[in-house]
């Protein structure tokens, strides 16, 4: 019997792809933990760790993006569930960016405001992370 | 030694009527409710982005700042080094600080941007860190600008006691000997006291002397808005010390002053005054600057709560029995006007400003409608703030921004003279009651 393998078609994303996508994770997951031990101790340093994770994870979120909306808007390579992958992602960037602007705030007028922001963006990554690993990349030409 | 002479610019009579005929109207723009002793204070209000209105900074050209009908302004020396604050010395001698510090360290994205921003709206010249000597030998106001010492820290506040000449440092305050008539120091200052200079947030050291010259009040401000650098940046910080001058031993005279960024004695009395700018960041209208008489051992409130007993939620921990010891100032200058500079006024100056205090007011940037950018005087009436504040100097900044100046130190001579300390065109600005000026006899100095 034979087995035809569409090289077309690839379960994964692009390596490059995959490092902002997966890379977003530790850094959002940062601010959240900085931001709890902030409400926890009151010692203001991790209120300021929080706010560059944020940074960190949005300058990663943007290159993830870009991947995304260039496979979204080339019809020949848009998989099937890049849409809702592209999507999540997108709003898990502007919940973050969102959140990066709420800790510019001094002191604990960021709180609690800025803890809640940080868990929801952590779990849209989370989602986004998810879909994007199983959403097919797809190569070469028709 | 540099030593030329500055060209005079006046206002004449016919050039400050439409003029004095605007500054009514930026009074009524700062909010009559927000000035004198029980300021409305709005809700605390923060959006996403903080309200930033920068100066736009542009040259005098021809013009100078408004001054009201009867008096005249000059600029006495220019192409200074950021100055700051001034000193009458008693052959009438001008002192001037000059100095740019503070090494507070950029903690979060938000203070990157926030200081690109900001410093639009500032000099560019980097800070003299000397105090320049102005003379003016025959009295005809032109002064000669001599350097009388090099070498300093940032410094800022000024004090003559008999021949020792005190100047705070952004780290410590330092003595000259002093002579009447000297135009240069006799050698390197000797340190008085160490202050506290840690990342210094706010580094200016605003100084005067007790009335029997005994001690030095020394101004501290706080190391942030508002605790924003952690609760430890703050010991020692957001007070009023009382140095002993002879033996640099100091206590805490008053407590919880964000930052008191000038003091000065009210004339016929031991008592201390000062100038405090609020925290930003809640509103427009939100925390007044004021003056305040200074109590000794009292606390103003910063960081726990403002304006009294207004809680700040912004801090943590709280502390409830601080705030419920806070209180109150005693006049409202208006939220954000920045005021950097306060003097009391003398008879010389005309009666209808012989009575209050001169406030310089370095103007706003956190908010939409600027205000501040200019010198207002405060009338006073059985030693107290009485009524609204008159406009004195203005015409600092445009309605669409274009910024020539913005005044620091206001300093009240005996002879009958506003000087006023412009660190964005590094100018030294003279008031004086037009009839005056004209009679003033030339100042014998000794060589």
């Amino acid at each position: 019997m034979n087995t035809i393998i569409h090289h077309r078609y690839a379960l994964t994303v692009h390596p490059v792809h995959a490092i902002f996508l997966a890379g977003m994770l530790p850094w959002f997951l940062g601010a959240a933990l900085a931001d709890a031990a902030y409400a926890q101790t009151f010692d203001i340093q991790w209120n300021n760790f929080a706010s560059w994770f944020l940074v960190g994870g949005l300058v990663f979120g943007a290159f993830a993006l870009l991947f995304a909306v260039v496979d979204v808007f080339r019809p020949s390579q848009r998989a099937r569930g890049i849409i809702p992958y592209a999507l999540v992602l997108l709003a898990a960037w502007i919940v973050a960016f969102f959140n990066a602007l709420i800790h510019a705030r001094d002191a604990w007028a960021s709180m609690p405001t800025g803890l809640i922001l940080s868990i929801v963006v952590v779990v849209l990554t989370f989602v986004a992370v998810g879909l994007g690993f199983r959403t097919p990349h797809i190569r070469g030409a028709v | 030694m540099k030593n030329h002479r500055m060209k005079t610019k006046t206002v004449g009579w016919l050039a400050a009527i439409p003029l004095s005929a605007m500054m009514g109207v930026c009074v009524g723009q700062a909010g009559p409710s927000q000035v004198g002793p029980d300021p409305t204070l709005p809700k605390p209000e923060r959006g996403l982005l903080p309200d930033m209105v920068i100066a736009k900074p542009a040259p005098w050209g021809d013009k100078t700042p408004t001054v009201p009908d009867g008096y005249t302004i000059t600029a006495i020396a220019t192409d200074l080094k950021i100055p700051r604050q001034t000193l009458i010395l008693p052959n009438g001698d001008i002192l001037v600080a000059e100095g740019k510090g503070g090494n507070a360290p950029n903690l979060k994205p938000k203070d990157v941007i926030a200081g690109i921003i900001k410093a639009r709206g500032t000099s560019s010249v980097k800070g003299g860190d000397r105090l320049t000597l102005l003379r003016d030998t025959d009295g005809d106001g032109n002064y000669d600008v001599l350097t009388f010492a090099e070498n300093l820290n940032a410094p800022y506040g000024l004090a003559l006691v008999d021949n020792n000449l005190y100047v705070a440092n952004q780290d410590a305050v330092v003595r000259f000997d002093y002579q009447p008539g000297q135009s240069k120091a006799s050698g390197p200052p000797e340190t008085v006291t160490p202050l506290p200079s840690d990342i210094n947030h706010h580094w200016t050291k605003a100084m005067t002397a007790s009335a029997d010259g005994q001690y030095l009040y020394v101004g501290i401000g706080s190391n942030s808005n508002i605790t924003e650098r952690g609760m430890t940046a703050e010991v020692d910080r957001a007070r009023v010390w009382r140095i002993n001058a002879r033996t640099g031993e100091h206590k805490s005279y008053a407590t919880g002053l964000r930052n008191p960024t000038a003091l000065t004695i009210q004339p016929g009395t031991d008592q201390l005054w000062a100038v405090v700018n609020e925290r930003d960041e809640i509103g427009p209208n939100l925390v007044p600057d004021y003056l305040t008489s200074v109590q000794e051992g009292a606390f103003y409130g910063w960081p726990y709560s403002y304006w009294g007993k207004n809680v700040d939620e912004r801090v943590r921990p709280q502390d409830p029995a601080k705030v419920a010891s806070a209180i109150k100032p005693d006049y409202s200058l208006g939220s954000h006007v920045a005021a950097l500079g306060v003097d009391f006024s003398n008879e010389a100056m005309g009666a209808q400003f012989a009575d209050g205090a001169f406030v310089g007011e370095h103007g706003s940037w956190n908010r939409k409608d600027p205000v501040g950018y200019k010198v207002v005087f405060v009338p006073f009436r059985d030693g107290k703030p009485f009524g609204a504040p008159v406009d004195f100097v203005a015409g600092f900044r445009d309605k669409d921004g274009t910024t020539r100046g913005r005044p620091v130190g206001v300093t009240v001579d005996p002879k009958g003279a506003l000087i006023v300390a412009d660190d964005l065109s590094n100018t030294i600005w003279r008031v004086t009651p037009t009839q005056a000026a004209k009679s003033q006899q030339p100042v014998a100095v000794a060589q």
